[in-house]
């Protein structure tokens, strides 16, 4: 698409020039400090809090003209809030859009990250719609500042044992604590655990926004992340007894669906332009 | 002699211009237990959190003697320093035990959490350690993966001092321990901390309005009025032979037991 394709009366992906510098200068920050949160001045957008607003707004501000752009909601680019979000960037920006991970130069996602790994070069954006992890441990924002600042995260453990105490094993499988650059304590949006080891020295930057809350924060590429645990409970992400039912993948992060008023059930990928390629290659194969 | 545990030197807090603390000096050697006695708005409570590195003095200086770098000023080191030894060296029990546990969280997991703030990140370990510390304070273990929401205010108390003594402080804050619990539970609470105290060596700074705990517990009793001291001394020394006549009315004040 070019320039005219592009809503009228409207700025280049909608922010201003100096929304979108002050928004930047922000992501320079939250890169210069892995995992930290830094403040900054959340725009009203054309959506509600809660759809992404955060996520929006760092996209806004890295996306160029030669940008190709993926959008995904729970691992599918099908479902609402992809297909507004990415209608948004194409009426306002109008950049190329794709489903394919390894075409997009930048990924908004909601909630998953792609089982495609992501290259260098990459830009993957999160949703985010709390950023304090310590939030529900400790009410007061300046106390919570003060706990990062001097890496007090006892606490947090203090939510894994908990959880250890009462289910036999740790039972929070999204949103799951890490520490980044072994310093800040970081809350990797809703995505579930199972993705928490694709953090970890991830070739592609992460940049994280958090719209409702104002807060921005990033994991550069090759950044070490790792996710909290105990010595004799370490970290583990899901298993599942079944493969895709329609790609056969047994290492992608599955999700079970209802297919008919009987009750019946069938595990898919989550990620469905994943589950696409597979099953192209297969067919591809085949012929 | 051994260099005192703590020393406060000329300790001045003020509220505006009215000064809650004024001048105080006094020193506390280690294995000892100090009552601080006075009515309310004396100060006490403002002392001990000037004391305790939650309060920022106006004036004066609190030396604590650390475990490996000698006596240090507490008001001089850095703030990551002073909240470290406030979660390993030090303890502090708030008059009400909402103040001082985690309610949403079980009882283990309050007694367990100093620990794993200061790096245990073995949860069989730590559970262990929970458990031993159930029982130290007469608590049924049964119930440790029970909320404190769902104790007596007596257990309650109980599990903060737990919390509190698993990392083995040398030196422990309280305020006001014991009030607002019935006559009986005091009684059984204070049996155990005077138990706690004799057994650990702990040193203790315990901020009263009743010179009933004063006199169980305490080595010696510093009485506090108008943000002055007033007299100091060994406790059976200031409750039975009180020299002020402020002394003279608080200890004639109490009901005879």
């Amino acid at each position: 698409m070019n320039e005219n394709s592009r809503a009228g009366g409207y700025n280049f992906a909608y922010l201003d020039e100096h929304t979108k510098r002050m928004i930047r200068r922000a992501i320079l920050k939250a890169i210069a400090i892995p995992g930290y949160q830094v403040p900054f001045g959340s725009r009203e957008m054309p959506l509600p809090y809660g759809w992404g607003t955060g996520g929006i707004q760092v996209t806004a501000a890295v996306i160029g003209p030669a940008d190709v752009l993926k959008v995904i909601d729970q691992g599918s680019d099908d479902t609402t809030n992809a297909v507004n979000i990415r209608r948004f960037f194409v009426r306002t920006t109008g950049v190329r859009v794709t489903g394919r991970a390894s075409d997009a130069t930048i990924i908004q996602t909601r909630h998953r990250i792609p089982e495609t790994p992501l290259r260098e070069g990459q830009i993957i954006v999160y949703q985010v719609p709390i950023p304090e992890m310590l939030r529900w441990l400790e009410p007061r924002e300046a106390e919570t500042r003060k706990m990062h600042a001097l890496s007090e995260y006892g606490a947090m453990h203090v939510k894994l044992y908990e959880d250890i105490a009462r289910y036999g094993h740790i039972a929070t499988t999204y949103d799951y604590p890490v520490i980044v650059n072994e310093h800040y304590l970081m809350r990797p949006s809703p995505i579930p655990k199972f993705d928490n080891p694709k953090l970890h020295m991830n070739p592609a930057l992460q940049l994280f926004g958090a719209g409702r809350e104002k807060r921005i924060y990033a994991v550069p590429p090759y950044t070490a992340v790792r996710s909290l645990d105990f010595e004799d409970h370490p970290f583990e992400i899901q298993r599942w007894q079944h493969a895709c039912e329609l790609c056969g993948a047994a290492d992608s992060f599955l999700d079970e669906v209802i297919i008919d008023n009987e009750g019946a059930r069938m595990f898919v990928c989550s990620d469905s332009d994943y589950c696409t390629q597979r099953r192209d290659a297969h067919r591809r194969a085949v012929a | 002699m051994h260099a005192p545990l703590l020393e406060v030197q000329g300790l001045t807090h003020r509220y505006g211009t009215r000064a809650a603390c004024n001048n105080i000096s006094f020193s506390l050697y280690s294995g000892e237990v100090l009552a601080v006695v006075g009515e309310s708005g004396s100060g006490k409570t403002t002392l001990l959190r000037c004391l305790s590195g939650q309060l920022r003095p106006d004036a004066g200086c609190v030396m604590f003697e650390t475990r490996n770098a000698g006596a240090v000023d507490v008001w001089g080191m850095s703030e990551a320093t002073r909240r470290m030894l406030a979660r390993t060296d030090w303890g502090f029990v708030h008059q009400n035990p909402r103040d001082g546990l985690r309610l949403d969280v079980s009882a283990g997991a309050n007694i367990g959490e100093r620990l794993m703030a200061i790096g245990a990140r073995h949860y069989g370990n730590i559970r262990g350690e929970a458990r031993a510390w159930m029982s130290k304070v007469e608590l049924d273990v049964q119930r440790m993966d029970e909320s404190p929401a769902a104790f007596s205010g007596g257990m309650q108390q109980r599990v903060q001092i737990a919390r509190n003594l698993v990392s083995r402080p040398r030196l422990v804050f309280m305020d006001e321990p014991t009030a607002g619990l019935d006559v009986s539970v005091q009684a059984r609470l204070l049996d155990l901390l005077r138990g706690l105290a004799c057994d650990l060596g702990l040193s203790a700074i315990i901020v009263t309005h009743d010179l009933a705990v004063a006199r169980l517990l305490a080595h010696r009793t510093l009485v506090m009025h108008d943000g002055c001291v007033v007299e100091e001394g060994l406790t059976d020394q200031v409750l039975d032979d009180p020299q002020q006549a402020y002394t003279q009315l608080l200890v004639s004040s109490a009901l005879p037991a």
